[in-house]
C-alpha cells in the first residue's frame, strides 16, 4: 500500500508568512465532495478552503490530477454570546458536501453552535452596456440617455464566489460535534454532546429535536453523544456514538423522537484491561456508515472497529491503532491526549480503512489481507513525489534502524482528520497546519 | 509523596492487590498512593473545567466518571474514610470546624435536591461531608485572598442549590449562570443573607450586583496563580511518568483557556456550570 506523495504539500498559511503558523492556521476537518473533484479544509480560524483537481494533462503525467487552491472564504467569526458571557468560537468543527445538482457546489460547514450552507459558484462572464448605469455602476444622469441598447454579457477572468445561503442557528446549546447530510438530499442533522436535531435545508428557523439525552437533573449526567452519521442510502436510519462506546442504530420511521434505538452495538469490556481509563478510552471519537451501508466503523482511543449491521453484541474487526499507548495513559490524561478525538475513513470499496495517530503518523488497514502500515506526513521525512516509506513504532527492547521508539513520538503533532477519494485511492491528511494529498503510484 | 522513578502502574485492579502475597502490602500502599495521585489530577481538570462556562462537556463528564470510580474504589477498601478522617485532623481548631458545620448543614438542609453523590454509605452521612467541605477550604487556602475567595465560592455554591430548586424550567436554568457572578459580594459574614430561599426577584437581583461588581479579573487572577501552584506541586509529585511530553502549568491553563485569550472569556471562576455533579465533588471531595 504505498502511497506516492503526488501532490505538494499544499500549505494551507499560503494566506500569511510561510513560517508563521497561528493557532487559526489549524486545520480542524477535511472533507471530499462526492465526485472527489473539489476538497474543502477548515480551520480554527473559521475559514474554507476549497481545493480543486487539476485536470489531467497529456504533456504532465506526473502531475496528475493535482488540487489547487479554488476559492477560500470566512465561513465563520467570532461571536459573543451576551446572555452567557461566552464567546463563540469560529473553529470549523465539520464540513459536509452536499451533492451536486448543477454547476454550483453546496456545502454545509459548522462550529460549535451554527450550520452554515454555502454556495460556491464561478462566474466568467460579465453584464456590459446597461442602459441607466455606467461601466463604474453609477447611476446616470436620465437627461444624457438618448437611446436604448441591449447589454451583453462579455467574457472576463474566472471568478470563484463562495456565498452564504442559509444560516441555521439558535437550535444548539452545547457544541456541534457532527453535521450529516440525508440521502435524501432534503434534510441534514446536527448533532451536539445531548441532542440531535434534524433540518430541512430550505427551512432555517424550524428543526426538529429527534434524539435527546439530556437527564433532566444534570448532575445525573453520565454519558454524552460524540458523533452521529445518517445512513448512506436508507434517509430513516441514522447512527449515534456515545463516550460510554456504544453505538445506538435508530430508525425515524419508530417515532418522531428517537430516544429508544432499534438497535445497541457494544462490546463486553475485557476484564483483563481494566483500569481507572477503561471508560475514557473507550469513548468512540468517531462513527461512519460503510459506502455500501452494511458496516460500521467506530474509532475509539486505541482501536478502530468495523461492526455489521446485523451484529450488535461484538465488532466483525477490530485493528489496533497504537497499542504501544496503553501504558502511558496516565501521561496522556495528564496531558489531555488521551482527550482527542480522532477521525477514521473508508476508502472507496470499504476494503481499507484510515485513521490517525501521534507524530503525525496515520494507519491504513487493509481489510482483506489483514496487512496495516504506519505512514508519516511531515515535510522533514517526505519530499514531494517520493514513496512513503512505512514506519514502526518499537516498544521496549532494543531499537532498529529507522524504528522509533515510543518515548520519542511528538504527541503534539497529531492525525485527527483524514479523508479518502469517494473511488481513488487519493488521500487527504490534516497534520496541524499542513495538508498533505498522497496518491497511489503513478505507473 | 513520589519520588523520582517510582514506578506507577494504574492498570493493577483493586481486586487484585487483596490476592498479592507477600509484597502485598507494599504494592497496596503505592497503588493507594497512585490512586491518590491520580484522584487530586482529576479534580483538578475539574477544577479547571468547571471555570470556564462551557466546559468541554465530553471531557468533563469522562474526568467526572473516573473520580466517581476512584471514589467508589476507595469507598469499597475503606481509604476514603481514611482521607476524610486526616483531613478531619489536619491543622483545624474543633470550634472553627463546627461553625462550619453548622452552616453548612443548615443550608444543605434548605435544597431539597436529591443526593446524587452520596460520600459514604454510613451513618452520619452529612457530617462526615461536612467535614469534606470544610476540608475543601482548609486545605486549599493558600492566603487570606484565596481564603475570601473560596469563602465566596462556597456561598455561592449554595446559592447554585437554591437557584436550581427554584428553576425547573431548563433554559432558564442555563441561563440563570448569569446570576453567577455575585459571589465576590459573599464572604463568610453574609452567608446568613444568602440562606433564605431566594425568589424569583432576588434572583434577577444579583444579575444587577454582578454588573456593579467590581471586575472579576483580579479574583480571577488569584485564583489562576493559585491553581497553578497546586498543579505544579502535582506534577513534580509525579514526575515518575514524564517520558511524554508534558505541558507545564501554563500551557495547561493556555490550552484550557478559549483560543483568543481575552479574559472575559474566561468568565467569573465561579461561574455557574450545567454541571451542578462537578459541583458537587469539588464540595464533597477537594482537599486530598
Amino acid at each position: 500500500m504505498e502511497e506516492e506523495s503526488d501532490s505538494r504539500k499544499i500549505n494551507n498559511s499560503f494566506l500569511r508568512d510561510h513560517n508563521y503558523a497561528t493557532e487559526a492556521d489549524i486545520i480542524s476537518t477535511v472533507e471530499f465532495n462526492s465526485t472527489g473533484e473539489l476538497l474543502a479544509t477548515g480551520d480554527k480560524g473559521g475559514r474554507v478552503v476549497v481545493f480543486q483537481r487539476e485536470q489531467e494533462s497529456k504533456n504532465q503525467p506526473h502531475r496528475r490530477g493535482e488540487y489547487n487552491v479554488y476559492s477560500t472564504f470566512q465561513s465563520h467569526e467570532p461571536e459573543f454570546d451576551y446572555l452567557k458571557s461566552l464567546e463563540i468560537e469560529e473553529k470549523i468543527n465539520k464540513i459536509r458536501w452536499l451533492p451536486q445538482q448543477n454547476a454550483a457546489y453546496f456545502l454545509l460547514s459548522t462550529n460549535d453552535k451554527t450550520v452554515k450552507l454555502w454556495k460556491i459558484s464561478e462566474r466568467d462572464k460579465r453584464p456590459e452596456g446597461y442602459n441607466l448605469k455606467d461601466e463604474d455602476g453609477r447611476i446616470r444622469d436620465p437627461s444624457t440617455i438618448t437611446s436604448l441598447r441591449v447589454p451583453v454579457l462579455q467574457p472576463m477572468d474566472l471568478m470563484v464566489e463562495a456565498m452564504p445561503r442559509r444560516v441555521f442557528s439558535n437550535a444548539h446549546t452545547y457544541h456541534i460535534n457532527s453535521i450529516s447530510v440525508n440521502s435524501d438530499y432534503e434534510t441534514f442533522m446536527s448533532t451536539d454532546d445531548l441532542r440531535i436535531n434534524l433540518w430541512n435545508l430550505e427551512i432555517t428557523n424550524r428543526s426538529f429535536n429527534i434524539v435527546d439525552i439530556k437527564p433532566a437533573n444534570m448532575e445525573e449526567l453520565t454519558e454524552v453523544i460524540t458523533a452521529a452519521e445518517f445512513h448512506p442510502h436508507q434517509c430513516n436510519t441514522f447512527v449515534y456514538s456515545s463516550s460510554k462506546g456504544s453505538i445506538r442504530l435508530c430508525d425515524m420511521r419508530a417515532s418522531a423522537l428517537c430516544d429508544n434505538h432499534s438497535k445497541f452495538f457494544e462490546e463486553p469490556e475485557d476484564p483483563s484491561n481494566r483500569s481507572f481509563f477503561s471508560e475514557i478510552i473507550s469513548s468512540i471519537s468517531d462513527v461512519k456508515f460503510s459506502h455500501s451501508g452494511r458496516y460500521l466503523m467506530t474509532r475509539d482511543y486505541l482501536t478502530v472497529k468495523v461492526w455489521d449491521l446485523n451484529m450488535e453484541s461484538k465488532p466483525l474487526e477490530t485493528y489496533q491503532v497504537h497499542d504501544y499507548l496503553r501504558s502511558k495513559l496516565c501521561s496522556l490524561y495528564e496531558n489531555d491526549c488521551i482527550f482527542d478525538k480522532f477521525e477514521c475513513v473508508w476508502n472507496g470499496s470499504d476494503s481499507v480503512i484510515m485513521t490517525g495517530s501521534y507524530n503525525n503518523f496515520f494507519r491504513m488497514f487493509d481489510r482483506n489481507t489483514k496487512r496495516d502500515v504506519t505512514l508519516e506526513a511531515s515535510r522533514e521525512n517526505s519530499k514531494p513525489r517520493a514513496i512513503l516509506k512505512p514506519r514502526k513504532v518499537c516498544v521496549g527492547g532494543k531499537r532498529r534502524k529507522d524504528e522509533i521508539s515510543v518515548d520519542s513520538l511528538d504527541f503534539s503533532k497529531k492525525i485527527l482528520h483524514t479523508a479518502w477519494h469517494p473511488y481513488e485511492n487519493i488521500i487527504a491528511v490534516a497534520a496541524t497546519n499542513n495538508l498533505y494529498i498522497f496518491q497511489d503510484k503513478v505507473n | 509523596m513520589f519520588s523520582k522513578g517510582t514506578k506507577r502502574k494504574f492498570s493493577d485492579g483493586g481486586e487484585e492487590i487483596s490476592e498479592e502475597g507477600l509484597v502485598g502490602a507494599r504494592v497496596a500502599s503505592s497503588y493507594s498512593l497512585q490512586r491518590q495521585s491520580l484522584l487530586d489530577m482529576s479534580l483538578i481538570k475539574l477544577q479547571l473545567c468547571h471555570m470556564l462556562v462551557e466546559p468541554n462537556l465530553c471531557r468533563s463528564v469522562l474526568i467526572a466518571n473516573t473520580v466517581r470510580q476512584i471514589q467508589e474504589e476507595m469507598t469499597h477498601d475503606g481509604s476514603w474514610h481514611m482521607v476524610t478522617e486526616a483531613f478531619c485532623n489536619a491543622g483545624q481548631s474543633p470550634s472553627e470546624r463546627l461553625v462550619a458545620t453548622e452552616v453548612l448543614c443548615r443550608s444543605r438542609e434548605q435544597d431539597a435536591e436529591p443526593k446524587v453523590f452520596s460520600v459514604i454509605s454510613y451513618e452520619g452521612c452529612r457530617e462526615e461531608e461536612v467535614v469534606a467541605d470544610e476540608t475543601l477550604c482548609s486545605v486549599s487556602v493558600r492566603d487570606t485572598v484565596s481564603n475570601v475567595y473560596l469563602a465566596g465560592r462556597m456561598g455561592q455554591c449554595w446559592e447554585k442549590n437554591e437557584l436550581s430548586g427554584i428553576e425547573r424550567d431548563e433554559e432558564v436554568l442555563e441561563d440563570s449562570r448569569l446570576g453567577s457572578g455575585e459571589d465576590e459580594e459573599i464572604n463568610t459574614e453574609d452567608e446568613a443573607s444568602t440562606e433564605g430561599p431566594k425568589t424569583i426577584g432576588q434572583v434577577f437581583g444579583t444579575f444587577e450586583i454582578k454588573n456593579g461588581s467590581p471586575g472579576p479579573d483580579s479574583a480571577l487572577e488569584e485564583l489562576f496563580s493559585d491553581v497553578d501552584t497546586s498543579y505544579y506541586d502535582l506534577d513534580t509529585m509525579l514526575t515518575g511518568m514524564q517520558s511524554a511530553p508534558k505541558m507545564g502549568p501554563y500551557d495547561l491553563l493556555d490550552s484550557l483557556g478559549p483560543s483568543h485569550g481575552s479574559p472575559s472569556i474566561v468568565s467569573t471562576p465561579n461561574c455557574r456550570s450545567d454541571l451542578n455533579e462537578l459541583d458537587h465533588i469539588m464540595e464533597i471531595i477537594v482537599g486530598s
